[in-house]
């Protein structure tokens, strides 16, 4: 405070403002409405659902008892069970339902890039004003319920349903396909369902490309395929990373379109995590589920995030 | 055409016959008929949308002539695709992978080539020494500086041997001290090689400098064909004298020809103007008289100068080497004159306002048609 010998209250008023602005509180208050939504909305219903998850079921209301139970002779104990995931480990039914999910959202991405790929780099390379009208039609289905249009899957599959009607009356087949209730629909419904999360970051890659590098490689002796395969495919590999994982995380706990389109054969975690929760009532298993596949998830989840911040560190040096 | 062309006497390598571009409803390149010979340095050149890149992007393969043949070595090449084509381009914006290091890229083209591993480690070598950036090779684009790039994608568009290399603005994105270091780089580089040089260019400096010959196109078709001498020196029309160096143009009539002598009225220049000219002329034919700036002189007592004409200085540009003196004539006709400044003047000989005599001699101007 040397500096302000002549008004020290002055000077340290002005060392305090000085002081606070070190502490940059609007950056706080930038990066804390995140962290407090994260905090509210994610770890502490994770917390719960731990919490359920290390009980034991009971008929009451909530249907799980507490950690913490006043005996008869009044003495207070601490109970945690951990049985819910021995049971998981043990039941065959929940590695296969595991199986199950990895097995239809590992085909289902790939499906996904099967078909999204060509249609991104189309959008990509359509002119500058059929660009936004194309992935307006990627969008659009968002705009009807996800329900309503799972629904009109099982009008378009069903025994009676268009795509059988419009076979049979064209003479492709003379007996129904059977579509409905089994693992195909709900590959097809997958598939149609997570599309534009495959085509949307593919396309976000695929239309930074600058085209001078094909033309590039074309002067330098590279055929149309060896061009995609050299030049395109390379560049694009954040984009389908962030595409697959897009798609993957959210079919490996899909529930609804294995619930409505599939049948007994599709057996995925997040219908068996249904039944625990709603038909068996047993909230500790299904919330021991629910945490367990939150942990494998979180690995390629943490991929993502590597090849993401690859993608932005890549698109800062092209820039 | 002209004198120039007679150069490529023996089969041209590159021969475009009557080779027209239309985008929508534009020419962008019209009816150009072009002769390259081997071993040329050759600039195209004009102003920005004049047809010059796509000329050359037809001559790589990028675009297909909507009339018209291209013959490389006397073989139709019209059709074909880039990738069969023995012509190699460097980029205006060098189109460097960006996810390759820099011996990738300039191994790029041996591989489709399939040459063997270690053969073609040796050229990358070999071209990374050419272009003297060997220790740049491990490499990424982003990780070079702008000079470093342009090394890369030359050395890139080298490795393959090609017979013609198509340059778009080579030296475009450089500072001018590298850009005028880098002009003579590239002529060693074409005098060493052995390669014909396809330049296309808007700057008629990197022209001069560099080319064996230029092609000064406008509006898709092509103006005048020679070489930098000739094409400063006695352009062909308004156009070319204006787009190349600093010119003064006379609008005037001829009033008589004596011998190679023509005389032109020139209200503009504020009388008679005598100009050397060895084609008959029309007499009241209106023509127009160009000078270089650095032509014309301040004629000294007992000087017999066939044009003079005196004027008040309005501007004095110096810039270094030389001063550029605007002359206000007295029909209101600015006339630039230049001189070089030999001497360190404190002060300058001339200054604003002072009225002066300029003067130039009958074979230091030229007769263009208007």
């Amino acid at each position: 405070m040397t500096g302000h010998g002549a008004n020290p209250v002055a000077g340290t008023l002005n060392s305090l403002r000085a002081r606070l602005r070190r502490m940059r509180p609007a950056r706080w208050l930038v990066t804390g409405i995140p962290w407090l939504w994260l905090v509210i909305f994610f770890c502490l219903p994770f917390l719960f659902i731990i919490k359920i998850s290390l009980s034991e079921p009971a008929l009451a209301q909530p249907p799980y008892m507490g950690w913490i139970r006043e005996t008869a002779d009044g003495l207070v104990s601490i109970v945690v069970n951990f049985g819910n995931y021995w049971l998981l480990w043990e039941d065959s039914l929940y590695a296969s339902a595991l199986y199950g999910s990895f097995k239809v959202a590992a085909l289902s991405t790939v499906l996904c890039l099967l078909i999204g790929y060509p249609m991104a780099y189309a959008i990509a390379r359509a002119p500058t004003h059929l660009r936004m009208p194309l992935l307006m039609l990627v969008i659009l289905p968002f705009w009807t319920s996800f329900l309503i249009r799972v629904y009109a899957w099982m009008g378009i599959l069903n025994t009676n349903g268009i795509l059988n009607n419009a076979l049979i009356w064209l003479g492709a087949i003379d007996q129904p396909l059977e579509i409905m209730h089994t693992s195909l629909a709900v590959y097809i419904g997958v598939t149609y369902a997570y599309l534009p999360f495959m085509i949307l970051p593919l396309y976000a890659t695929l239309s930074r490309l600058d085209p001078v590098l094909l033309e590039a490689a074309a002067d330098l002796g590279a055929r149309p395929v060896r061009q995609f395969f050299t030049i395109t495919w390379p560049q694009s590999v954040p984009g389908v990373i962030a595409g697959a994982m897009l798609v993957f995380i959210p079919v490996m706990g899909e529930f609804v379109i294995p619930d409505l389109l599939g049948g007994p054969d599709s057996l995925m975690l997040g219908k068996l995590m249904w039944t625990e929760f709603f038909n068996n009532r047993d909230w500790p298993v299904a919330s021991a589920l629910a945490a367990v596949l939150l942990v494998v998830l979180i690995i390629p989840f943490l991929l993502l995030r590597h090849y993401e911040s690859r993608a932005v560190v890549q698109a800062e040096e092209a820039a | 055409m002209n004198n120039a062309v007679a150069n490529a006497e023996q089969e041209p390598l590159v021969r475009l016959q009557n080779v027209s571009k239309v985008f929508g409803s534009m020419y962008a390149v019209d009816n150009i008929s072009l002769d390259i010979a081997e071993k040329e340095f050759f600039s195209l050149l004009g102003a920005s949308g004049c047809g010059k890149t796509t000329l050359l992007r037809m001559l790589a393969g990028f675009e297909t002539p909507t009339e018209g043949r291209i013959f490389i070595d006397g073989k139709d090449v019209t059709e074909l695709p880039p990738y069969e084509r023995q012509i190699n381009m460097m980029f205006q914006s060098y189109a460097l992978f960006p996810h390759m290091t820099v011996a990738d890229n300039i191994a790029y083209g041996l591989k489709q080539d399939r040459m063997a591993r270690t053969q073609r480690a040796e050229r990358v070598r070999e071209m990374l020494a050419l272009v003297q950036i060997e220790k740049l090779g491990h490499r990424k684009p982003h990780q070079l500086s702008g000079g470093q790039r342009q090394r890369v994608a030359l050395a890139r568009a080298l490795a393959k041997h090609p017979k013609i290399l198509l340059l778009d603005e080579p030296l475009g994105a450089l500072d001018r001290k590298l850009r005028e270091q880098t002009q003579f780089e590239l002529v060693n580089l074409q005098e060493r090689l052995g390669i014909t040089f396809i330049v296309v260019t808007h700057d008629q400096e990197e022209a001069m400098t560099m080319s064996s010959r230029i092609a000064l196109m406008r509006e898709g078709r092509i103006e005048q064909v020679d070489s930098p001498r000739r094409m400063y020196e006695f352009p062909l029309s308004r156009y070319a004298a204006d787009f190349i160096g600093q010119v003064n143009l006379f609008a005037g009539v001829v009033s008589s020809q004596e011998g190679d002598q023509v005389l032109v009225d020139s209200e503009e220049a504020g009388g008679q103007l005598c100009v050397r000219h060895s084609q008959p002329m029309t007499l009241g034919m209106p023509v127009t008289v160009a000078v270089r700036p650095e032509k014309i002189r301040l004629p000294q007592s007992g000087d017999e100068l066939p044009n003079k004409m005196s004027g008040v200085i309005r501007e004095i540009a110096y810039l270094g080497d030389e001063s550029i003196y605007h002359v206000e004539l007295a029909s209101g006709k600015r006339v630039k004159y230049t001189q070089p400044n030999v001497q360190a003047l404190a002060e300058l000989p001339m200054t604003w306002g002072q009225t002066i005599e300029l003067g130039w001699d009958a074979d230091r101007c030229g007769l263009l048609a208007l």
